[in-house]
């Protein structure tokens, strides 16, 4: 089979985490009754009139500026005009042209596996509302659900000629995409609930080809997995049918997460003629240059930047940077941590190990500063990790104790030093101390001792575990290997 | 002399001396509506309920001393006007059933206001014409000869108000369509700067044109409505921040040293002689009054009507999506979604409607956007700066509202440009966003003529003052339908 390279071009809707929806009050929410957050606005009652969510306008224009895109001193709304019955108005309140949108001509940097990054072209970020939803009613017919109509939505999508050649850089696009909005607190990323959803425009070419072959647009597609599967799956379909001698048809594909495989939705027969035109019933947004750069200023250091700067300046591997960086509040949780004089790589270890392993058990997030709330929020603060990585470098309290003492402070919330002092679990390190529990063991299990000055060191282990169970634990590791040799080879 | 005989101003009056009380009012117009109104075809919908309901709503304002200028003085809407609970039919078949639940900011303002709603009148079907002949319910008729049109497209407004079965009414105006019926049914009706009336509430025809005003038998009561439905509206986008209209000095003003510009485009030969004549006459006596005339070019207004046959078609065809029969109005089933919507629409739009439909599709067309709608833009932005141009030296541009008097119902219908035309002088005004009145300046062959001025953007307050000077200098009383 001759070689075919991938071209992936990505739009991204992103539906904005404000109060209330883009041109009404309604409130933003998702599931409830259908048609219980509607009114007389998102329904598109005859003289209603809309009015712009301010707060959608400004998460719009950070998103811009963090994904390094221009912004025009004025941006307008257009309607897009189509019969369906999902959209009330009979058109959508959208934004049309080349240097129109909020943002345009920018870029996201994604990683590549051999720790250099690759820059992915964006061509436009653009405001626009959503529309309702088509459903099945049980007794046969259909009905439309409103409630979604109307919620902002932001609209991001690649240039052309597409960047991304490759399935893992569609999955790695969507990874730093969705990090970025979350990082912004703009969007909360969940892909199952189609707040965040994604339809890559695929096709494939013969290497060096300078063409473009026909694309495919890809729909349904509900979680990263899915957004690689989908690529490689039509890589293949697209590539198979060129060889064979086939065509590859424009057309909109269904993926299918059981099958994994894509199916074919509908052809596009024709450009659709939206007829668009600015919307007379809204005055254009106008942005200024000291608007632009207050904007600017205030936005957040981004996941990819984060992680870059844990490898560099705090000697972190990137999967352990690209860990923490992964959720904004997770990184504030450690840097929070490293300003109280943490050590990074032992915060880190105990962040990503324990840490996370009991608020997955818990279903509880971690919470830097304010109060927390039982069951959602955990007591555990960046100061009782540092705490507890102090404890054990001052040789305090042993690993393993520490462990117990991180899973206690996880329910009460008591900082580490006052369980240790509470339970009387401070480490034995008193080398005559450990040197008389030794000798005990040892004397206690006088056969044993027997067998392994006879050359069966295997039992060293056991005498160990001995010492341990004694002193609960407490006893310094190394003082017990150390005192356990001179006993039983004293004896 | 009965109550429906007196003006706004004057029922005001005996209704804050509480020589008749609110009821009495309301109840003196329901029933010369009732018992007229078969002549002149004005209402679609008489709400006698919500306007007996209103009057005593009105009538405890008197009573607590707080009442305003036109507390008790009823009112007649446009029936594109939303009322919550009363239906709102655009006069069209399509809106048949519908009705609104959420009132216009205009009728809030009238509530609060105190002035009681009478009901709705008929209009050209989504307010698409300049005769009320395109009305889907049935024609309204002129109070001066019930053989020719009221005018249009607020002719029910312009009838009501003329017959005097409404003091005031309310009308909304995209290319005329206030002032031109003003003009035909010998009444004053005012066209305010665009974004000193909220639009919300008012079903949309070309949005960026639309603007609702208020019509009357006089300078000053329409001025008093005005000020009554004015003011900024959270709800609309386009709402200016200083939107109210003072109703306050409209009597202050001269017409000493008034200068007036005369487009000779606007008396040109698209005029009927007799319009012209009678305007003319008027601008000899205002002279005598002091006024000042220069005759001016504005040679844009020639691609007025064109312009306008772009825009106001093209917002209309999006505006007008939205009638699909899927949550309001009736529904005509058909085979799938397309099919339902192509039956609900082919059968319940009239012809009219469906024209400017199709026209302004056709004109947002990929490939046509850049030749019409673009073109259109440019024209009218052109057309805008005339007009400043020459409120820099002069306080109005004056000129005839219509280039003809009232003629026959069906007189025109093999003449659908002409009919088109008769917006000629009105159209700019919309173009520019500018405020312009109409006042009857007189009769030809015994029909009323209008006089139409137009003042600079948010210059509302001096063109009705300007307006009320010339009323007063052309020297006559209120003249009444002779029928009457
Ligand atoms: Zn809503």
């Amino acid at each position: 089979m001759s070689e075919y390279v991938l071209s992936v071009g990505m739009e991204v809707h992103a539906e904005l985490r404000t109060e209330s929806k883009m041109f009404c009050r309604c409130p933003v929410a998702f599931g409830g009754m259908p048609n219980t957050r509607v009114c007389p606005v998102c329904l598109g009652l005859p003289g209603t009139l809309p009015v712009p969510n301010r707060a959608a306008v400004q998460m719009v224009l950070r998103t811009a500026l963090a994904l390094n895109c221009q912004v025009p001193a004025h941006s307008v709304f257009h309607r897009k005009n189509y019969f369906y019955p999902d959209l009330p108005k009979g058109y959508q309140v959208s934004q049309y042209g080349e240097t129109n949108p909020i943002g345009y001509y920018g870029y996201l940097e994604i990683p590549k596996l051999d720790g250099t990054t690759k820059r992915i072209k964006i061509r436009r970020v653009h405001l626009e509302e959503d529309t309702g939803k088509l459903l099945h009613l049980p007794g046969g017919g259909s009905g439309v659900d409103y409630n979604r109509a109307g919620v902002p939505l932001m609209e991001i999508v690649t240039d052309f000629p597409p960047d991304i050649e490759d399935p893992d850089e569609a999955k790695e696009y969507l990874v730093q995409l969705r990090q970025t909005l979350l990082y912004l607190g703009v969007c909360d990323g969940k892909m199952e609930e189609g707040s965040l959803r994604c339809e890559p425009n695929i096709s494939v070419r013969l290497a060096g080809a300078e063409t473009y072959g026909t694309k495919t647009e890809l729909k349904n597609l509900n979680s990263f997995r899915a957004v690689q599967l989908g690529c490689m799956f039509e890589k293949k379909r697209q590539s198979e049918l060129l060889e064979g001698g086939s065509k590859v048809v424009q057309e909109t594909r269904g993926w299918n997460e059981q099958t994994e495989s894509s199916f074919l939705m509908r052809v596009k027969e024709s450009e659709q003629d939206y007829r668009y035109f600015p919307d007379p019933d809204l005055i254009p947004m106008e942005f200024t240059p000291e608007q632009i750069e207050a904007e600017r200023a205030a936005l957040p250091e981004l996941p990819l930047a984060k992680s870059t700067r844990y490898q560099k300046d705090l000697g972190l591997s990137p999967y352990d940077a690209g860990v923490l960086t992964a959720d904004r509040a997770w990184a504030e949780f450690f840097e929070s941590a490293i300003g109280q004089g943490g050590d990074a790589k032992q915060v880190c270890n105990w962040m990503n190990g324990d840490f996370a392993k009991l608020l997955n058990e818990a279903g509880e997030t971690a919470l830097t500063s304010g109060e927390a709330t039982v069951g959602k929020t955990s007591k555990v603060r960046p100061g009782h990790i540092v705490e507890l990585t102090k404890l054990i470098e001052a040789g305090t309290i042993s690993g393993k104790i520490a462990k117990e003492v991180f899973g206690d402070m996880f329910t009460s919330g008591s900082m580490p030093s006052e369980l240790v002092k509470s339970k009387g679990l401070t480490q034995i390190s008193d080398p005559a101390e450990v040197l008389a529990v030794c000798e005990e063991v040892v004397r206690e299990n006088a056969g044993q001792a027997e067998q392994y000055r006879a050359g069966k060191e295997g039992l060293f282990g056991f005498f160990v575990g001995q010492v341990m169970k004694k002193t609960q634990g407490r006893a310094n590791p190394a003082l017990v290997q150390e005192s356990l040799k001179k006993a039983l080879e004293t004896q | 002399m009965s109550l429906t005989q007196l003006n706004a101003t004057e029922l005001a009056r005996s209704l804050r001396a509480r020589e008749v009380s609110a009821r009495e009012v309301v109840d003196a117009f329901l029933s010369r509506i009732e018992s007229e109104d078969a002549h002149y075809k004005s209402f679609l919908t008489v709400d006698a309920e919500g306007a007996r309901r209103d009057a005593d709503a009105a009538q405890a304002l008197l009573d607590n001393g707080k009442g305003g200028p036109l507390t008790g003085v009823p009112v007649a809407l446009k029936d594109n006007i939303s009322t919550n609970g009363l239906r709102t039919t655009c006069a069209s078949k399509i809106l048949d059933t519908y009705v609104p639940p959420f009132d216009a900011h205009v009728v809030e303002r009238l509530h609060a206001a105190g002035c009681p709603v009478l009901g709705k009148t008929n209009l050209d079907e989504f307010a698409m014409g300049a005769s009320c002949e395109n009305s889907a319910y049935f024609p309204s008729r002129n109070p001066w000869d019930t053989d020719l049109v009221p005018g249009g497209s607020s002719g029910g407004s312009a009838a009501a108000v003329s017959a005097e079965l409404a003091p005031l009414s309310l009308g909304s105006d995209t290319g005329g369509s206030i002032r031109q019926p003003a003009s035909l049914c010998g009444i004053v009706g005012f066209k305010p700067t665009y974004g000193r009336v909220s639009r919300y509430g008012l079903v949309a025809f070309g949005s960026s044109l639309d603007q609702i005003g208020p019509m009357g038998r006089n300078v000053e009561d329409t001025a008093l409505l005005a000020e009554a439905i004015s003011g900024h509206d959270a709800m609309d986008s386009t709402s200016l921040p200083n939107a109210a209209i003072s109703a306050a000095e409209v009597k202050q003003g001269t017409l000493k040293g008034k200068k007036f510009a005369l487009p000779k485009e606007l008396f040109a030969d698209e005029i009927d002689a007799g319009v012209r004549e009678c305007v003319e006459l008027a601008i000899e006596t205002l002279t005598r009054e002091g006024a000042q005339f220069q005759e001016v070019s504005l040679p844009s207004i020639a691609y007025g009507v064109t312009t306008y046959y772009i825009i106001a078609p093209a917002e209309a065809s999006s505006n007008l999506a939205r009638f699909d029969g899927i949550r309001f109005g009736p529904r005509l089933e058909g085979e799938g979604h397309i099919g339902n919507v192509a039956e609900t629409r082919g059968k319940l739009f009239g012809p009219e409607v469906k024209l400017r439909i199709m026209v302004g599709t056709y004109a947002l067309s990929a490939g046509y956007y850049d030749a019409y709608y673009l073109r259109a833009q440019q024209v009218r932005a052109l057309m805008a700066a005339e007009f400043e141009q020459s409120f820099q030296e002069f306080d109005a541009v004056l000129s005839p509202t219509s280039p003809v008097v009232a003629f026959p119902i069906g007189g025109l219908v093999d003449d659908p440009m002409q009919l088109k035309l008769i917006d000629f002088c009105t159209i700019p005004a919309n173009m520019g966003g500018f405020p312009s009145i109409s006042l009857p300046c007189g009769l030809s062959n015994d029909l009323p003529v209008g006089m139409l001025l137009t003042g600079p953007v948010m210059g509302d307050e001096k063109l009705l003052q300007t307006a009320y000077s010339v009323e007063r200098g052309l020297g006559r009383d209120y003249r009444r339908p002779p029928i009457l």
